[in-house]
């Protein structure tokens, strides 16, 4: 299992590299769609014995990170018409470059963790890290509001790889509520995008700037 | 019970959902605002008909930040409709929505007993928050709440990513790993130390952010700034201290597994840090709100200084828990109606509050007098118990600085206060309409009385809460 787990976690690191790569904002939603459906299927393969609670949240998990939070993105995106990014701060090569070093050197450091028995083969750990920093060159670097927004999912992706290793410490209910938390907080951040675009008439953050010192 | 007060709000926000005139929907507030104290009252009263179970359940600090919560929402809530009459052109639905939610999530994360779920509670707060900021609609309140979000999203993100290492630190020692408070507390000393270190730094730079600690508080000024008086009050009441009581959580497992070096030392330096910012960019501030959104982080400061100092500054720091939130709501509602009457929030163009609003000008003078530590108001006393904790402590080097800050922040606000009340109006703001009303009147008499009383003396059942919850940090279960 410890092999197809790890099969799963290439697959979300590479969705990471394309995300911070492309400069059309539907791929990138796309890209973290499918990084969610990819997730939802790692509880799956991380326990020995799947149990009804775990297959639960990984079918849930699937539907809201691979089908309704994305409809949310599509319909924002609808209301204000627009396809590309603009040039980030960092450039679509260098937040690529930055990403695949991150990478690399989680991967290294992991080795050097305390880690409990049987954690230290997988790929977890690096995993996790290196997605919670794509969530933050995303938020960081980019200047449309929405991709900003897609940030914010994948470093919460991160954070729910982390959580493979603590399938027993996170309740059923808990679970259920980190998600319908992310999922209204999507919803609140399309609203509030669309008010962006009406009220600046675009989504270029680089306008939110009339407050300050 | 407890469930029931945390379903009577959310009953209440349906109830305000389907009311149909913006006159009438105002009113489901004080309603609720009401039933909900007096069901926390009761349950304060008689605590064994509190059924408890794993999941929820009340400690000391949470106690006390409920009864806290509630009658602040109260005192907004009668503001709320003063405030809402004024402004019957906007639609208030979501914003009376809104103000419901936040007193049911508020009110679970006092007393939520799982690390998990009080994340949960926690950003479900920011949620209910974010659309009130832009109730105004306002191209700035827009950008305000982006920022909100985006910031508070990524800090509570962080913390959630620190509650999951904790619960690592107990599986890496092969303790079964759970976030039940109750456990981590009871394993507390088994936890594995560099798993537990992480945590606690991401789990303070989580919350922190959510309390508005400097560096992360850039959210705060814009924030408080854009949004409508009564909201200020609120977050810097209720949400800071919600997120402050999950600080105080986190360094209590922190201290229990015999790190109380490691936590007091980060939390000390954090709090000084976020008085020092409070200073540097309080001198010379011409928008009062923001203004008052700098004071928000030096009291932050305050309260985080007080808890990494231990001993007697515990109990200084609870009690100015108290005493700040009912200040900021005196100086938010009264700043609230002096921004309308005005129409403006700079020194630039508001002159004489005291002669255009006698009531709230002469409010928000007494308040700023009360939150800079004079007597004879609450904050005078809780700083002072602050300070000599410092002393008791040998910490003389922190107590000076303390001092020193507190001085400065006195003399740069005060200059910006001053300019405001005193003088006399522009032409322009004698003519508007607005005058200090009941409802917007005497909710801030009501938040000022409660302050001057807790400077003169201190009801002995909230005496006996303080110290209960004093007890229940200090213990090393």
């Amino acid at each position: 299992m410890v092999s197809a787990l790890n099969m799963a976690l290439v697959v979300v690191l590479l969705l990471n590299l394309f995300a911070l790569g492309t400069s059309r904002i539907r791929a990138v939603v796309q890209a973290v769609a499918l990084q969610g459906i990819v997730l939802g299927l790692t509880p799956l393969l991380a326990h020995p014995h799947p149990n009804l609670v775990a297959s639960l949240i990984a079918i849930i998990t699937i539907i809201v990170k691979g089908a309704l939070i994305p409809r949310i993105l599509f319909a924002a995106m609808r209301d204000v018409k627009m396809k590309r990014e603009v040039e980030p701060m960092i450039g679509f090569m260098a937040s690529m470059l930055l990403g695949a070093l991150g990478t690399a050197i989680f991967i290294a450091l992991a080795r050097k963790l305390p880690m409990a028995p049987g954690h230290a083969q997988t790929l977890i750990v690096p995993a996790s890290f290196s997605t919670v920093l794509t969530g933050f060159l995303l938020m960081t670097s980019r200047i449309k509001a929405i991709t900003q927004a897609v940030g914010y999912l994948v470093l919460e992706n991160g954070i729910f790889i982390f959580g493979l290793l603590l399938l027993e410490a996170m309740p059923f209910v808990v679970e259920l509520g980190v998600l319908l938390d992310l999922f209204v907080g999507v919803f609140v951040i399309s609203i509030i995008i669309h008010h962006i675009n009406r009220a600046f008439d675009s989504l270029d953050t680089r306008r939110l700037s009339s407050l300050k010192e | 019970m407890c469930v029931l007060l945390i379903m009577f709000p959310l009953l209440a926000a349906v109830v305000a959902a389907v009311v149909r005139t913006n006159r009438v929907r105002p009113w489901v507030l004080p309603a609720a605002a009401v039933s909900h104290l007096g069901l926390v009252i009761y349950i304060l009263l008689r605590p064994e008909t509190a059924i408890f179970n794993r999941w929820i359940g009340f400690d000391p600090p949470g106690r006390l930040v409920l009864l806290l919560l509630s009658s602040l929402f109260l005192i907004c809530s009668f503001y709320s409709v003063g405030y809402l009459r004024l402004r019957l052109e906007l639609s208030n639905r979501i914003f009376c929505v809104g103000l419901l939610l936040f007193l049911a999530m508020t009110t679970l994360v006092t007393c939520a007993r799982h690390l998990g779920l009080m994340w949960v509670a926690m950003e479900a707060t920011t949620l209910a928050t974010a659309p009130l900021i832009y109730f105004n609609h306002t191209p700035r309140s827009i950008e305000a709440t982006w920022k909100y979000l985006l910031v508070g999203s990524v800090g509570i993100a962080l913390a959630l990513f620190g509650s999951l290492f904790l619960a690592y630190a107990a599986v890496r020692q092969g303790v079964e790993s759970s976030l039940f408070f109750e456990e981590l507390l009871r394993d507390a000393s088994l936890l594995s130390k560099p798993w537990l270190h992480v945590a606690f730094i991401l789990l303070l730079v989580g919350y922190g952010t959510k309390m508005g600690l400097a560096p992360m508080h850039t959210w705060k000024p814009d924030a408080y700034g854009e949004a409508p008086g009564v909201v200020g009050a609120l977050l810097a009441g209720g949400v800071t201290n919600c997120a402050f009581l999950a600080l105080m959580r986190v360094d209590h497992v922190c201290r229990a597994a015999g790190e109380s070096a490691y936590s007091g030392r980060l939390l000390v330096f954090m709090g000084l840090l976020s008085m020092i910012f409070a200073a540097v960019f309080m001198v010379g501030q011409r928008d009062f709100k923001r203004m008052l959104a700098y004071s928000s982080v030096e009291h932050m400061g305050i309260l985080t200084l007080g808890i990494g100092l231990g001993g007697l500054a515990v109990f200084g720091s609870l009690l100015h828990m108290v005493n700040n939130a009912m200040t900021k709501g005196v100086l938010f509602l009264s700043a609230g109606n002096i921004h309308r009457a005005f129409d403006a929030k700079t020194t630039d163009e508001v002159r004489g509050a005291m002669r255009r609003l006698p009531l709230s000008g002469t409010l928000f003078l007494f308040g700023f007098l009360a939150i800079t530590g004079s007597p004879p108001f609450g904050p005078f006393i809780s700083e002072f118990t602050i300070l000599i904790g410092a002393f008791n402590r040998r910490r003389f080097v922190v107590g000076g600085l303390f001092l020193t800050l507190l001085l400065v922040i006195f003399i740069g606000m005060g200059r910006t206060v001053l300019t405001i009340v005193l003088g006399r109006p522009s032409k322009a703001a004698r003519r508007s309409s607005y005058r200090d009303g009941w409802f917007t009147g005497l909710p801030i008499l009501a938040s000022f009385a409660v302050v001057l009383l807790l400077g003169i003396y201190i009801p002995p059942p909230l005496r006996a809460m303080l110290n209960d919850a004093v007890r229940f940090l200090e213990v090393r279960p």
